[in-house]
């Protein structure tokens, strides 16, 4: 038996981690924080069919109890590695050696105070997609900030996305599905509320999404504006201005909104203490890890041994992120067969 | 107002919570497939009028949604009722019955009859 470490304990390093346990590996995962499930804790229902978050996220917990080590609340200090293998310290003076590493630490959100112009953390009634996520999750009623029932909501998409000043050029994929799902969630929790969602592009990639957009449209009655927010002011009740270009008419449009919703993208981790980083890994030029072969072996870096997946290579939805964990846990259990004559470049077929 | 050198100027912006948005509610009514356009244009590419008049049902639609009344009664009688929007609709919207009930709006908003 040989050993894996899974350094993430998130959507992507628990499939893994279950996967891989079940070929007869040994592995251990690392977590951060002080919970196993990752982003997937903040989350009350999934796109497209809005399948709760609760079931999947027990599922993958319990998974991983099956007779693996599990380590939270750890704070890497290092990481060496050789061609045997690989030494990993954390809390400063616990030792944890593997096989092979996998590297599953995901993704940051887009720190919405950034984009200081949209009023969040200045407008009581500016708050983030997580936000209202967590509010659909606690049950409570969605109020404002002077505790009315909002009568107008607006959806801002790609804040902290496809925008140079905020740093980030790249598109984070899942907002436009997820502010869909979550316009049409407010809806059916306030039926008299009218809903606007300002976009520039309505990316719909996936299957299922563009049935969800015309769910929006046909049965809910969801209005999309094709604009982007400069600027949101604040009235002196608390509601808020917005001035936008409506870009299909060529005219300057204002409106107020009760309470805005900002789309917070998803972007690469680049705080001080980052993986990516310590290990000497390259960015692409979004910053996200770069992948050495794409098409051939997306999961392989430039260390022999070393291994990645989910949202450490970009954004992907739950789904995707699934797939590349039970992809690369296939990929893991064939270096570790055949660990010995493994050069680097070739491309395993599974044995079967 | 002739002979003084100046003129005022009319907003140019849309002001969407002073708009009236009857005609859209009258239109919906009727056809409630309103609802379904998303702005994409084949209508308006499909259109006959559009080669010789200022005419647009995609502009048309969103202007119903802003709450533009003089908008649309400036341009909406300039259909001719040919019918290939309603061929060319991705989304299967009633075009040729949302002109109709868009007309019919406005004259009632010229009758005061709604």
């Amino acid at each position: 038996m040989k050993s894996v470490t899974i350094i993430g304990g998130g959507v992507a390093g628990l499939e893994a981690a279950a996967r891989l346990t079940r070929m007869g590996q040994a592995v251990t995962v690392i977590e951060k924080s002080d919970q196993l499930g990752g982003r997937l804790n903040q989350w009350h229902a999934l796109f497209p069919f809005r399948t709760p978050a609760g079931p999947l996220l027990s599922k993958l917990r319990n998974n991983v109890a099956e007779g693996m080590n599990m380590i939270v609340n750890a704070n890497i200090t290092g990481v060496e590695y050789n061609d045997d293998g690989f030494a990993i310290r954390i809390n400063n003076n616990r030792m944890i050696t593997a096989n092979s590493v996998l590297l599953t630490t995901g993704f940051d959100i887009f720190d919405a105070e950034k984009k200081e112009e949209y009023g969040y953390g200045i407008y009581e009634n500016v708050i983030t997609s997580v936000e209202l996520e967590q509010m659909f999750h606690s049950g409570k009623p969605i109020l404002t900030a002077q505790g009315n029932i909002p009568s107008r909501i607006g959806f801002i998409h790609c804040v902290g996305s496809r925008d140079e000043k905020a740093g980030n050029l790249h598109c984070s994929k899942v907002c436009c599905v997820t502010a869909v799902k979550q316009a049409i969630e407010i809806k059916e929790l306030i039926p008299s509320a009218e809903i606007f969602l300002y976009y520039m592009d309505l990316r719909m990639f996936g299957r299922h999404f563009e049935e969800l957009y015309k769910e929006a449209q046909f049965k809910h009655g969801i209005q999309f504006i094709r604009a982007r927010l400069s600027e949101a002011f604040e009235n002196p009740d608390g509601t808020l201005q917005i001035r936008i270009e409506d870009t299909l008419l060529a005219k300057p449009l204002k409106m107020n909104l009760d309470m805005m919703v900002l789309m917070v993208g998803i972007q690469p981790q680049r705080k001080t203490g980052n993986l990516i980083d310590m290990l000497g890994l390259e960015r692409d030029a979004d910053g996200f890890l770069m992948q050495e072969d794409p098409y051939g072996s997306p999961f392989k870096t430039k260390i022999r041994g070393l291994y990645c997946a989910g949202g450490i290579t970009g954004p992907k939805t739950i789904e995707e992120t699934l797939i590349e964990a039970r992809a690369v846990a296939a990929e893991i259990n064939n270096y570790l067969k055949h660990k010995e004559t493994y050069t680097g470049h070739e491309h395993f077929v599974m044995e079967l | 107002m002739i002979g003084f050198g100046y003129k005022i100027q009319a907003d140019r912006q849309i002001d969407y919570d002073s708009n009236n948005r009857r005609i859209l509610e009258f239109v919906r009514d009727g056809e409630p497939s309103i609802d379904w356009c998303m702005s994409c244009g084949t209508c308006a590419s499909a259109c006959t009028a559009a080669m010789t008049a200022d005419y647009s049902l995609r502009r048309l639609i969103i202007q119903a949604r802003r709450g533009m009344e003089n908008e649309i009664r400036e341009s909406v009688y300039r259909c001719r009722f040919c019918g290939k929007c309603f061929n060319a609709c991705p989304r299967g919207v009633n075009t040729r019955n949302i002109v109709y009930l868009m007309q019919l709006a406005a004259t009632k908003i010229t009758n005061h009859e709604i």
